[in-house]
């Protein structure tokens, strides 16, 4: 008789405990939801914010912010064409130099290195983008910039006569939408090559052993049938490189030079708006200059948003189909 | 009809264009690193860790404010990112396909592609502008906020490497859904999530851009989170672009001092799952 108490206590307890573990079920499950809910909260709270600041210059100047170029702080005049113009030009130039090295670079490690050698250089591009972009400024300020401004803008210019064409005319500042460019490119490229090497890893082996059993070389094999395999997910590769450099600020502040011009010369000094809102930022004296400022950051926020959005999805359709 | 042997040529020219790519790929970080430690060795010594900064045209000095003020904003940062990333994480990896699971993760990407002086707008418009004047707090907001996405998707992907027959296995057990998940779970992906957390220190530990909206810099000594608040980065851009070759020498100090910094916390990050799972993670 003494065991039926025992029992019941026993089935007690265990309902107690089944009870207790539902409502720290409950409570754990209501904590993670929380913090999962924070990161839509943010972008709503980044964007709010950032309108919010942005709204009286977009009231009282309208689309003139992105279409005027006199920027005139005086005058109350804010035109940001130049900066918009500048952050398409030095994007672009990154663009050019970084894609062809950064696909090189993925293909070499999938594909041709040797095996003791693909961690060690994977390992040293991926460190490119754990380097602060203030350091990349101090270097190409006191490096990149004389090396410029003394061999290779020179060289571009007279030596192979692109001087001729308006894109490498004027004087060699040194400070310039090149140098921007050339900081932007070596920034990029650990994006763009690790989205593409991810890429060019998950081409199935059947389709190189089927393109080599079809006497392909070995580029022919790469050409043909690995690249068209990966290409939407090097593009987002190649978006989100872009992403980086359209919103990249302190190495651009740095090297471009700060000149609110639009010129065709890559040799020319520009701005960009990051670099615009960064440089003046701290001096803006009125309300509408702050706002005006806030304004080419809420451009700024829109484009990189677009770039990244189209990135991510076009990288995501490769892991879908590589899913199915 | 091109011959079999220019095909073979062209093949061999590309595939050398490739070895080229990855020799100029890595010759940056390889000319960075060495001018920092050529340039920055000579200027770096004790004082620079102990001593304040000094006025132009004095000699010697340091960034003992600046480096403190770097971890104070850290420390600020991993309170804030940390949690909140590893819940999210968690969240993530147990609802995978509920409608809030894949826009959190979609928003968390373009979160992460976002230009840091975006984020800077944001914690300057929320913390800064109504209480008017800079923050140590309001920067390390800032620096928390881009931790988030950060960790959130390494957690997750941590989380998913560890087999579900170890949850089941858990639960099978008696053990309730929550002590599943912490003790379990997250113990086995532990060395995983410190590697993403590691990356996610290491990518704020440089931020500059959201810094100057927020945090601001400070000449002198000060760890109060109500107070502007001096930053290695924003030191280190001050100097670079000063016209004096003293505070020059003074940025390549701070420079490697940063990048150290940096480079220890990404090769940690890195060892720290190599030994349990087959590839790093970045």
């Amino acid at each position: 008789m003494t065991a039926l108490p025992a029992h019941w206590l026993d089935k007690d307890r265990r309902e107690l405990r089944l009870k207790e573990s539902a409502a720290s079920d409950r409570i754990y499950e209501l904590l993670t939801t929380a913090c999962a809910l924070v990161v839509p909260a943010l972008v709503v709270s980044i964007a709010v914010a950032i309108f919010a600041a942005a709204w009286p210059a977009f009231a009282k100047l309208g689309l003139s912010i992105v279409t005027s170029s006199n920027w005139d702080v005086a005058g109350g005049h804010f035109g940001a064409a130049p900066a918009v113009f500048g952050t398409l030009v030095s994007s672009a130039v990154a663009l050019v130099i970084a894609t062809p090295l950064a696909i090189g670079v993925a293909i070499f490690l999938s594909e041709f290195s040797p095996v003791w050698l693909r961690q060690p250089v994977g390992f040293l591009v991926d460190l490119l983008a754990a380097i602060p972009s203030v350091v990349y400024g101090l270097w190409g300020i006191f490096v990149l910039i004389p090396l410029l401004r003394e061999h290779v803008m020179p060289f571009l210019r007279d030596t192979l006569h692109l001087g001729a064409t308006p894109f490498f005319s004027g004087p060699a500042y040194g400070p310039s939408m090149l140098a921007a460019g050339v900081i932007l490119a070596i920034m990029a490229l650990p994006y763009i090559s690790a989205v593409s090497r991810e890429v060019l890893m998950a081409v199935p082996r059947s389709q190189r052993e089927a393109a080599l059993a079809l006497g392909a070389t070995r580029w022919e094999m790469i050409r043909d049938a690995v690249i068209p395999y990966a290409r939407s997910g090097i593009i987002g590769g190649i978006m989100l490189g872009l992403g980086r450099a359209l919103g990249e600020t302190m190495a651009v502040t740095m090297l471009i030079g700060n000149r609110p011009e639009i010129s065709a010369s890559l040799l020319a000094p520009g701005y960009t708006m990051a670099s615009l809102i960064a440089n003046e930022f701290s001096e803006a004296t009125n309300d509408l200059h702050l706002s005006a400022l806030m304004a080419v950051g809420a451009v700024l926020f829109i484009i990189t948003l677009i770039v990244n959005a189209v990135a991510r999805w076009l990288v995501w359709s490769v892991a879908r189909s590589r899913a199915q | 009809m091109k011959t079999a042997r220019s095909r073979h040529l062209v093949s061999g020219a590309m595939i050398g264009l490739t070895y080229l790519a990855a020799i100029l790929a890595t010759l940056p970080l390889l000319l960075i690193l060495t001018h920092l430690l050529r340039k920055g060795a000579s200027s770096l010594s004790l004082a620079f860790f102990t001593h304040m900064p000094r006025p132009v045209g004095e000699p010697g000095g340091g960034m003992a404010n600046a480096i403190v003020g770097t971890l104070v904003l850290i420390g600020i940062a991993s309170v804030i990112g940390l949690p909140i990333g590893i819940g999210a994480g968690l969240y993530l990896a147990e609802k995978k396909s509920t409608p809030l699971a894949s826009s959190v993760r979609f928003l968390s990407d373009v979160l992460n592609g976002l230009p840091s002086i975006v984020i800077g707008i944001f914690a300057w418009q929320f913390l800064v502008r109504p209480i008017g004047h800079f923050s140590a707090l309001a920067g390390g907001v800032a620096l928390g906020s881009m931790m988030i996405p950060l960790v959130t998707r390494t957690t997750e992907e941590m989380l998913l490497v560890v087999p579900t027959s170890l949850r089941e296995a858990a639960l099978a057990l008696g053990y309730p859904r929550w002590r599943t998940s912490i003790s379990i779970v997250l113990r086995t992906a532990l060395a995983g999530i410190v590697t993403g957390a590691l990356v996610a220190v290491a990518r704020i530990a440089g931020e500059t851009a959201p810094l100057l909206f927020t945090a601001f810099g400070n000449q002198f000594w000060s760890t109060s989170l109500r107070e502007p608040i001096a930053a290695l980065p924003l030191q280190i851009f001050n100097y670079a672009i000063s016209p004096y070759d003293e505070w020059h020498r003074q940025a390549w100090a701070g420079a490697l001092v940063l990048i150290t910094i940096v480079l220890i916390i990404s090769i940690a990050a890195r060892f720290a799952t190599r030994s349990r799972f087959g590839a790093p993670v970045d």
